[in-house]
């Protein structure tokens, strides 16, 4: 709590004058608050604002680009698959229109052939020629399907139609994944024959793993009922059903969004492969995706962390130290209020005290003469004989008259030092006027006085109204601070050429080490309750800066005072001003 | 010594001129201007001693009036007042300045002191 309060600012220390004749011109904690919650809303909305939009923007932007990139891979990967099946499609069309019937049914032949499609395109196993019931009559391959009978299959029935045949993945006789692709040929008699291959499906594997997708992506076929055609990284095996909804029919290649079992969010491209029984499918991870996104977010909102907390920072530390600079501004203007007031006050006291000291001047004059002239009769006469009772009595109102005057005198002397003027002063007097305004006051409550002053103690160029002020100030202040019994020491000495050193210790009850360090500060004061007002120290040291010189105290609690007040024996210069 | 006396108080001026008459001093006094003046005139004295304040006319312009008429005449002012403006006036006037009440043994000390400077 300690600690805070010592990085709490002047104005936010300080109890506010709202009323009274000094109040302060304005509530510093309510501008500080506006300043702060101002300037705080007007810069971090804007960049919350932006930070904001650009956040979204850049989110939907990866987002975007990922689906257009996934898209693109795989609108590329159903043009390679489409591209592979109809190349193999065409290579066999070429085959059965360039070669009669004749050359195909000779097994020489057709296994020639075989080699040259094997050698031109990849992926050929097999090659069998079908007459139109449906008979294999020329078969070279690894199996022995010559003279199998194909007249009751599906795809047999479905190419007398279609003119040609792509068949699904399956294992077949020879228990390996691959596919059929057959194509008919129509003879002019009307008669038609099918060259029919089995493909091998390891290029299919080798063009979906080519595909360049990050991460968890996967790239398979399925056929138009969901089931698995090609080996998959991540998802069921081969001839298993996909764990999502079979696509609809698109000519285009599409991209969904959907959340799978685990809850994980993916995006599914499908693309349904032209004249075949396959929809290509690339399954990526979102998230994983996404990850670029994140880092950037990451980079983002620490961007703005770290902006607002710069932002916040400038804005408290210089809204702080303005609003600090306007307060204290403010004090220096009520402090010089103040001292406009206290020296107006003394004035006043003083052109009172002259003008009471002339009206009882005058008639102590009167006194002092008829008393005097009482007893020049007494003295200088014959008329009355010589009285030595009534001589005293006269003796004591002539006394008593010269202790009146000196007090007027004494009065008249402080009116008269009001007002500023350099002259030669002797601190020791000056001092000593000062006490005499006191003397009563320390003999009622038995204060003891000591004044020290040393031998070689100058007359030097000052201000006396102003040393009185000062010292008047400040042995008051000790005789507040002591109670009955008190002990003042007053000690005046020369300190090195140019300087004299009062040092004024009281052994009064002295302060915490927290209010000497505010002891100077205007309106600051242990006083307060019995009248004080806080100034009396601060116009002090006011004082003493003016005529260049210094004040340094010390105190302890419960054990007394000490004020140094060290005065240069040469005014200061006066500041040149421009014509 | 022959001393002129103006003050405005006539109880104290009076006493005042018998309590120095009674010292050897030869004393006229006045309680108005215009009657210092004329006495002035008549008479020749070593030393005036005037109050500041008078109502009519200040101590400084009688000073200046009677030094018209006898240019080495002496002068102390003795007032009740004490303001700021006077005793600089005082003070600078080639005058000696006193603050009244005082005691007649500093008075004359200053008398002596006047007429010898």
């Amino acid at each position: 709590m300690s600690l805070l309060n010592h990085f709490k600012p002047a104005f936010w220390q300080k109890s506010e004058l709202s009323t009274g004749p000094f109040r302060q011109m304005f509530n510093f904690r309510r501008i500080w608050k506006i300043a702060v919650l101002a300037t705080s809303l007007v810069t971090l909305i804007p960049l919350i604002f932006i930070t904001s939009i650009d956040y979204n923007y850049t989110q939907k932007s990866i987002e975007s680009e990922n689906l257009l990139r996934t898209l693109r891979i795989g609108s590329n990967a159903r043009r390679s698959i489409s591209f592979f099946l109809s190349e193999r499609l065409s290579a066999l069309t070429f085959v059965v229109r360039e070669n009669h019937i004749e050359n195909l049914t000779r097994p020489e032949k057709l296994d020639s052939i075989l080699t040259n499609l094997r050698a031109s395109f990849n992926g050929f196993v097999d090659l069998g020629v079908i007459d139109q019931n449906g008979v294999q009559i020329n078969y070279v391959g690894p199996y022995s399907l010559e003279g199998k009978d194909y007249s009751s299959q599906e795809w047999f029935k479905e190419i007398q139609g279609r003119g040609f045949y792509i068949s699904e993945v399956f294992l077949g006789f020879r228990n390996v994944p691959h596919l059929i692709i057959a194509v008919k040929y129509t003879m002019p008699d009307g008669s038609f024959y099918v060259l029919r291959s089995a493909l091998d499906t390891t290029r299919f594997n080798e063009l979906l793993s080519g595909l360049e997708l990050s991460g968890r992506g996967d790239a398979f076929l399925i056929n138009h009922g969901g089931v698995i055609q090609t080996p998959t990284l991540y998802h069921n095996q081969v001839f298993e059903k996909i764990p999502y909804a079979v696509p609809e029919y698109s000519e285009h290649t599409e991209i969904r969004e959907e959340r799978n079992k685990a809850g994980e969010n993916l995006i599914i491209c499908s693309a349904y492969i032209p004249d075949s029984p396959y929809i290509l499918i690339i399954v990526k991870e979102k998230d994983e995706l996404m990850k670029p996104w994140r880092d950037t977010r990451f980079i983002l909102i620490g961007f703005l962390i770290i902006s607002m907390t710069v932002i916040l920072v400038v804005i408290l530390g210089f809204s702080t130290y303005m609003v600090n600079s306007m307060y204290l501004l403010d004090q220096r203007r009520l402090s010089s209020l103040h001292q406009v007031e206290y020296s107006n006050k003394l004035a006043s006291i003083g052109r009172l005290a002259a003008g009471v000291a002339h009206e009882i001047n005058n008639p102590l004059a009167i006194i002092n003469e008829k008393a005097g002239l009482i007893k020049d009769i007494f003295t200088y006469t014959d008329t009355c004989p010589q009285n030595s009772r009534i001589i005293d009595l006269i003796d004591s109102v002539l006394a008593s008259v010269e202790r009146c005057g000196k007090i007027t005198k004494r009065l008249l002397g402080f009116a008269r030092h009001i007002d500023s003027a350099i002259e030669n002063v002797q601190l020791g007097n000056i001092i000593s006027e000062v006490l005499g305004f006191l003397n009563k006051e320390a003999e009622y409550r038995n204060i003891s006085v000591n004044i020290d002053l040393a031998d070689n103690l100058p007359e030097f160029q000052s201000d006396r109204g102003k040393l009185q002020q000062i010292f008047l100030n400040i042995i008051n202040n000790a005789f507040s601070a002591m109670s009955v019994g008190g002990r003042l020491e007053i000690k005046v000495q020369r300190e090195g050429e140019n300087e004299v050193v009062a040092t004024i210790t009281d052994n009064g009850c002295g302060m915490s080490d927290t209010d000497l360090g505010k002891i100077f500060e205007p309106f600051f004061s242990t006083k307060t309750k019995i009248g004080g007002t806080g100034l009396g120290l601060s116009i002090t040291y006011g004082l003493i800066q003016e005529l260049g010189g210094k004040i340094h105290v010390t105190s302890r609690l419960g054990e007394g005072t000490t004020f140094t007040i060290t005065l240069p024996l040469q005014p200061p210069h006066p500041v040149k001003r421009d014509s | 010594m022959r001393v002129l006396l103006v003050d405005d108080e006539t109880e104290f001026v009076t006493t005042l001129a018998e309590r120095l008459s009674f010292r050897g001093f030869k004393v006229d006094y006045a309680i108005r201007t215009i009657d210092a003046l004329a006495l002035a005139e008549k008479n020749e004295y070593d030393l005036a001693v005037l109050d500041m304040k008078m109502p009519g006319t200040s101590g400084l312009e009688l000073k200046g009036l009677l030094e018209k008429i006898q240019k080495d005449m002496k002068f102390i002012f003795l007032t009740g007042h004490g303001s700021e403006a006077d005793y600089v006036a005082g003070s600078s006037a080639s005058a000696c300045y006193l603050v009244k009440p005082v005691k007649i043994e500093t008075l004359i000390a200053k008398m002596h002191e006047a007429v010898k400077a």
